[in-house]
């Protein structure tokens, strides 16, 4: 097999990885931001709900998770799981785990805001929600820019853990291809496109950094 | 009428009774200048009438409008859809500007008249211009809160508060955050609005200004008003022993 053919897996891999990536980061951001408005309520029984909910997604192996959202509708609902279910199962439990954390880096930065913003827009006559999307949010994002970096650089390489449900990621197949070759050369392939996948994530985010530096 | 009028305030927090009835009332185009020692309750007082703070006791009332009155003994607010509108016959100034950092001045005195009083943009930025000019400020428009000096921020502040045309308007301390040579500004800045007939109420440390700017004085301590007259004499005639005592810690 020619170093060629390899990328070529890999690549398609790497596809499926970006894949998994993008959906997880789309979705679970959002969800994390709800998560974080449940997290503050002044409804208690939600507030408890959300802090379980954060306490244990935080807790326990993101590979755990996986399993019990692929096996669980088998386990608990005696459904039949199809192969297909494989890619949806792994998204549902990245974006289950990553919106917990992006929960509490939302609150952090929520509650990081001087009261005095809010205070000054309420005297102007601001409703609560134009407070919080024009006021607050944007100095929000600015804020938790560098955790929410931290978070994505990870999510680049927790990826991987979808191998654990044979979900053929870009490290799924560079296992494969090792066993197979009897050979280090996809690992070390494997690494590279990973640090450079990382790599541009880094710079994006630095560009975003960048492009909120207008203000302090 | 009455621009603004605060009924026998009562507010405590916790078993701190920070305001003990207390009872206020502007006409138009007054000027009441609030001084007291720290503590006594005059930013508390401030942030009643702004609806920043709820009252447990008393009535608040804006151009003849009832925001909050009694009931059973206690304070009841209008809806909040009415207090929304309430809130456009007054303006705060904040000793620490508040401004919206991520907003260049110019959005920072158009953002709320056009996204809350739906005013017409063009209109709105010509308003600001003309604001900024008057404050000294006309080549800042672009600038962000942290290019500018204190004094400056808070002349913006002033302005932003100015824009959505207040038929009253708060103060609480304006210079205490600044530097004392920037603290004249910002003055100067008030006293020219005193002269353009803007009816306002100023709490402040600035005992040689309000007797000057203001028409009344309010000296209040410990929750209550102490004494309360025009402003030149009770600077200089004050009558009771705490207002004297008071104001002659700044004679020196
Ligand atoms: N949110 C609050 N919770 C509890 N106590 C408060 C609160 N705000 C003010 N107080 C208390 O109320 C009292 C009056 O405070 P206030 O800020 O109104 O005084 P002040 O006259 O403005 O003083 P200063 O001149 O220092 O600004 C103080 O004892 C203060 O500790
Ligand atoms: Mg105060």
């Amino acid at each position: 097999m020619t170093l060629e053919l390899i990328l070529q897996q890999l690549l398609a891999g790497l596809g499926t990885s970006l894949k998994i990536f993008g959906l997880t980061l789309l979705f679970s951001l959002p969800l994390g931001l709800l998560v974080s408005f449940g997290r503050m309520s002044k409804i208690t029984p939600l507030r408890g709900l959300m802090k379980v909910y954060i306490s244990i997604l935080r807790g326990t192996p993101l590979m755990l998770q996986l399993f019990v959202v692929y096996f669980g509708p088998y386990y608990i609902f005696g459904k039949q799981i199809t192969p297909s279910y494989r890619l949806t199962a792994v998204i549902i439990g990245f974006v289950l785990n990553y919106a917990a954390y992006f929960a509490e880096i939302f609150r952090s930065g929520i509650e990081s805001m001087p009261q005095g913003q809010y205070e000054a827009a309420e005297v102007l006559g601001y409703t609560k929600r134009q407070t919080f999307f024009k006021i607050i949010f944007p100095q929000v994002i600015k804020r938790i820019l560098p955790p929410i970096t931290n978070e994505t650089i990870t999510l680049v390489k927790d990826t991987s853990l979808a191998f654990s449900i044979a979900v053929a990621e870009m490290f799924t197949v560079a296992k494969a291809l090792a066993a197979a070759q009897r050979s280090m050369v996809p690992f070390a392939a494997a690494g590279i496109f990973y640090y450079v996948f990382n790599f541009v994530v880094a710079f994006a985010m630095e560009r975003i950094e960048k492009r909120l530096s207008y203000y302090k | 009428m009455e621009v603004f009028r605060i009924n026998n305030i009562k507010k405590t927090f916790g078993d701190n009774e920070v305001l003990k009835n207390i009872s206020v009332a502007v006409e138009p185009g007054d000027v009441v200048s609030v001084i007291g020692p720290s503590g006594s309750g005059k930013s508390t007082l401030l942030r009643c009438a702004t609806l920043l703070e709820t009252m447990d006791e008393g009535e608040l009332i804006y151009n003849g409008n009832k925001i909050a009155y009694m009931e059973n003994g206690k304070t009841v607010y209008a809806p909040p859809g009415e207090l929304r509108k309430a809130r456009s016959n007054f303006g705060l100034v904040f000793q620490n500007f508040n401004l919206f950092p991520h907003f260049s001045v110019m959005r920072n005195l158009c953002d709320a008249p056009v996204s809350v009083q739906k005013r017409e943009k063009s209109e709105v930025v010509a308003e600001a211009r003309a604001l900024l000019k008057k404050m000294g400020l006309e080549d800042k428009e672009d600038a962000y809160p942290y290019q500018l000096s204190g004094g400056q921020q808070q002349r913006v502040s002033i302005a932003r508060a100015l824009i959505m045309n207040p038929s009253i308007l708060f103060f609480d301390e304006p210079t205490s955050a600044l530097d004392p040579e920037l603290t004249g500004d910002i003055l100067k800045v008030i006293r020219d609005m005193a002269a353009e007939h803007m009816t306002m109420v100023i709490v402040t440390h600035e005992i040689e200004f309000a007797k000057n700017v203001s028409d009344r004085i309010i000296f209040m301590a410990d929750g209550v008003i102490v004494e309360e007259g025009p402003a030149v004499d009770l600077v200089n005639n004050p009558k009771n022993e705490r207002t004297k005592s008071f104001l002659g810690k700044f004679q020196r």
